[in-house]
């Protein structure tokens, strides 16, 4: 906002002086503006450095045999990354069967529960737990699973990241289902519904929008982490689908790809890059979509 | 339970409903409730007690000397994390310091100046896309792009052009936790009640003078939680660091110099670990990250819950 | 002669320590329509809210006294059991958003899991909605959602509904404040033809709509029931002081 000159009378200060002064101000209003203007700019250059860098190399690498083959030693070109895509999606599907239901009834318990004392240390935990890296999350795991189990695994993958999906499914459910109006709780108990009826078949229904909007997007933030596959899926040359073997996973080889000094296994990289950011676009994507779309009006 | 027939002037019969155990069905749910909310307060008490007991060998064998002692040497079984505490700290606030004068600005951006329309949602969508880019491709994307660049100034420098190191590393730190801090800094400034910025253009303030004399002010403690919360992503960060930054044992001499992180040395060498003292001293520096991003976190949302009262 | 139907004596109700109903003591005969009426905070809402034992899902309250619903002790029935012989209708219209109008009358049936084929359903489905004078309006769209009716409307549906768990008695909370004078009107009505089949008791704050509808009327204040009596008796002779002066608006 600009100032204008009005007829002010400034004590001890010449007019001319009070033009200059707030010509000073106006000139310092617009630098600001363009400067965070510009900060902006900068700060999403990044982002678009980063996905066009990634598009461009990944492209080249995306083709039938890259979907459908397993990785080739090195020296051997080609190759592909099915083994990885088919482990990603197997483990966050064994993590989402354990987060989902214990994440929704928690979400139930804390929507339900403002004041008593357990819903206070709950909601503590659910935070604690948000705030921890992923790497401690890996050694946990590793300390309650692997070790007992004797070995790497998918599943002990799929519960890692289950813990790290937990919060964000707690707390999305959680919000949900406060935003519900009391009175349709009220309507339906009325009907003489008995109380878990109601939530199960009105107040959880009603909401599911909101939770499952939730989940996809707890899925899309996962689907990447690769910290706390380390030490329990570990990784796999191998294609498998027993979750009770170590299994490969996208950012796994992403990360021994990169970090190796063989061409071949970069140029999958990539590609296998290109993958998981297409991957949680579309997660995303569909999360709007169902936000949009299954919203119930009051 | 089957109603009658009936037309239009009959009473809708009553229907019998049975019981059907309801009771039982209801004290079954409303218990599930209560000890799934319980589960969740032993899985936090068990994953301190699993940290804290299985850095006891270290712990004892290592007392305060961990943390400053500067040699980390597995062959020889000697555990000093002072290089790891070393790197942690330095890339962590570096990356804050780089990422504070723009977040703050995407912030007064989001918040004030944009805060609905095209312009506005463009750019909330791509701050929440940075914050959606795993780790590991962040790290992947340094290794190629930021690390030749970093090379190329080193060189210019005349300092030894590692291109990977505290520098490095930091600067990708700061891209990453740059959405954080935002949501929450943007939040807060959006909801400084209109009053008393209109106060304040009533008496002829210019949007420069509202923000830096009113807004920020106001907003003090938002943002200060907003930080905080960003440099507790920052602590725990782990593969993009760990790509970019140099994984050498020494203390790092400056900017330029190659380190490592807590976390990064959990991640490359804890699967090789041998031996009750290396992976316990290993899982005390997890211990160690624990308790300081939750107190971060905590403190944080302590910030935030007085604010939003 | 009319039986009553529901006996209230010695009734009390708290919210913690603070006592919102004292000493309730009231015969409600069949077949009548009963405004419930008072100023605000008088304990009118809490006193139906008894009667299907909605109270004490507040945290914090509790009833003490005696309740009889046909012979039989509310306090001791299982409350989910009473609910569904005690129908009520809540001052905000509130249909269930994810069913449609048909499924939202049988809604009741639905959500307690009773099994009925479809010649019953359509049969429940079209005769409460025939009793709540919204068939005709609804008749072809039966399976659209019940959120898109309009707010006198989606109350009739709320009448339906709860109508066609065949109710002993039919509880109104301000039924009609959120409408419309058009809805209103269209209610009232509705009321007046419901008597012969229900019982119908009606918390209302609006004096004309307790005179134009009802056939009996209690008065409470501060959680005391004043006075209770034919409804032409309240308004033209009242007994008590305090009904009188509600009556004048003094209040």
């Amino acid at each position: 906002m600009e100032i204008r000159k009005t007829g002010l009378i400034h004590i001890g200060h010449s007019n001319n002086e009070i033009e200059k002064q707030i010509a000073h101000r106006n000139k310092k209003n617009k630098w600001f503006k363009g400067v965070i203007i510009a900060a902006t700019i900068i700060s999403t250059l990044p982002l678009l450095f980063i996905l066009f860098y990634i598009f461009r190399q990944g492209i080249s690498a995306i083709n039938w045999q890259f979907l459908t083959d397993l990785p080739k030693p090195v020296g051997e070109a080609g190759g592909g990354v099915s083994n990885a895509l088919v482990g990603s999606i197997l483990i966050l599907l064994v993590s989402c069967l354990i987060a989902i239901p214990v994440g929704v009834v928690i979400g139930i318990y804390l929507s339900e529960e403002t004041k008593s004392r357990l819903a206070y240390y709950c909601r503590l935990a659910v935070d604690v737990l948000q705030g921890i890296p992923s790497i401690v999350i890996g050694i946990i795991i590793y300390e309650w699973i692997v070790r007992p189990m004797g070995g790497f695994s998918a599943f002990s993958g799929s519960v890692a990241l289950a813990l790290m999906m937990l919060p964000s499914i707690i707390k999305s459910t959680e919000e949900t289902l406060k935003l519900l109006p009391e009175s349709l709780k009220e309507a339906s108990l009325a009907l003489g519904v008995p109380y878990y009826k109601t939530m199960l078949k009105v107040i959880v229904p009603t909401g599911l929008s909101g939770i499952l909007t939730g989940v996809i997007l707890s899925i899309s933030r996962v689907i990447g982490e690769t910290a706390p596959l380390l030490f329990t899926a570990f990784g796999s040359p191998f294609m498998t689908t027993d979750i009770f073997k170590p299994m490969s996973s996208l950012p796994l080889i992403i990360f021994n790809y990169a970090t190796s000094p063989y061409e071949d296994w970069h140029e999958l990289a990539w590609g296998a890059s290109m993958l998981l950011i297409l991957m949680i676009l579309i997660l995303n994507i569909i999360s709007k979509i169902v936000q949009r779309k299954w919203k119930v009006q009051f | 339970m089957i109603p009658q027939h009936f037309n239009n002037n009959q009473m809708i019969p009553a229907i019998t409903f049975k019981n059907n155990g309801i009771n039982f069905k209801e004290k079954a749910f409303k218990k599930t409730l209560t000890l799934s909310a319980i589960v969740a307060v032993i899985i936090l008490i068990a994953i301190f007690f699993t940290l804290l007991i299985n850095s006891f060998p270290s712990l004892k064998a290592l007392g305060t000397g961990f943390f400053y002692d500067k040699t980390w040497d597995p062959v020889a079984d000697e555990y000093g994390a002072l290089p790891f505490l070393v790197g942690t700290l330095l890339t962590s606030f570096l990356a804050l310091i780089i990422s504070t004068p723009f977040s703050i600005a995407v912030s007064i951006f989001l918040g004030e100046y944009y805060k609905k329309g095209i312009v506005a949602e463009t750019f909330k969508n791509v701050i929440d896309l940075l914050a959606g880019i795993p780790s590991v491709i962040y790290g992947f994307w340094g290794l190629f792009v930021l690390v030749p660049i970093v090379r190329i100034i080193e060189m210019k420098l005349n300092v030894p052009p590692y291109g990977v190191g505290i520098f490095t590393s930091s600067i990708i730190l700061a891209i990453m936790i740059l959405p954080f801090s935002v949501s929450l800094s943007r939040q807060v400034i959006s909801m400084v009640p209109d009053h008393l910025k209109e106060a304040a253009y009533s008496l002829g303030a210019t949007r420069f003078e509202v923000i830096t004399k009113i807004i920020i002010p106001y907003t003090k403690s938002g943002l200060f939680a907003g930080l905080l919360l960003a440099l507790g992503r920052a602590l725990g960060e782990t593969m993009a660091v760990t790509m970019l930054i140099g994984n050498t044992h020494l203390i790092p001499t400056g900017i330029f110099s190659p380190g490592n992180t807590m976390a990064s040395v959990i991640a490359n060498e804890f699967s090789e670990a041998t031996g009750k003292l290396y992976t316990s001293a290993l899982i005390e520096m997890g211990l160690f990250l624990f308790v300081v991003a939750t107190v971060i976190n905590i403190i944080g949302k302590q910030i935030i819950k007085r604010f939003t009262l | 002669m009319e039986s009553a139907i529901l006996k209230v004596r010695n009734f009390n109700a708290f919210f913690g320590d603070n006592q919102v109903l004292k000493n309730i003591n009231l015969d409600i005969d069949k077949n009548n329509v009963w405004a419930i009426m008072g100023p605000s905070g008088c304990g009118k809402t809490t006193f139906i809210r008894c009667i299907n034992r909605m109270h004490e899902l507040t945290p914090n309250a509790r009833a003490e006294g005696s309740m009889q619903l046909n012979g039989e002790e509310v306090y001791e029935m299982n409350p989910v059991l009473l609910r569904r012989k005690v129908g009520m209708v809540f001052q905000r219209p509130n249909p269930f958003p994810t069913m449609s109008i048909y499924d939202n009358v049988i809604a009741g049936y639905i959500l307690n899991g009773i099994k009925l084929n479809k010649q019953q359903k359509d049969e429940i489905v079209e005769t409460s909605l025939r009793r709540a004078a919204l068939w005709m309006e609804v008749r072809s769209t039966l399976h659209k959602k019940g959120t898109f009716l309009s707010g006198g409307q989606q109350q009739r549906l709320c009448i339906a509904r709860a109508l066609s768990m065949n109710p002993e008695i039919l509880l109104l909370d301000e039924a009609t404040s959120a409408l419309d004078p058009v809805s209103t009107a269209k209610i009232e009505e509705l009321i007046h033809e419901l008597k012969a089949q229900y019982t119908i008791l009606m918390v209302t704050h609006n004096m004309q709509q307790a005179a134009r509808v009802s056939d009996k009327t209690a008065f409470f204040y501060l959680g005391e029931l004043i006075e209770a009596d034919n409804t032409k008796t309240i308004f033209t002779n009242p007994k008590h002081e305090k009904t009188q002066d509600y009556i004048r608006g003094h209040f």
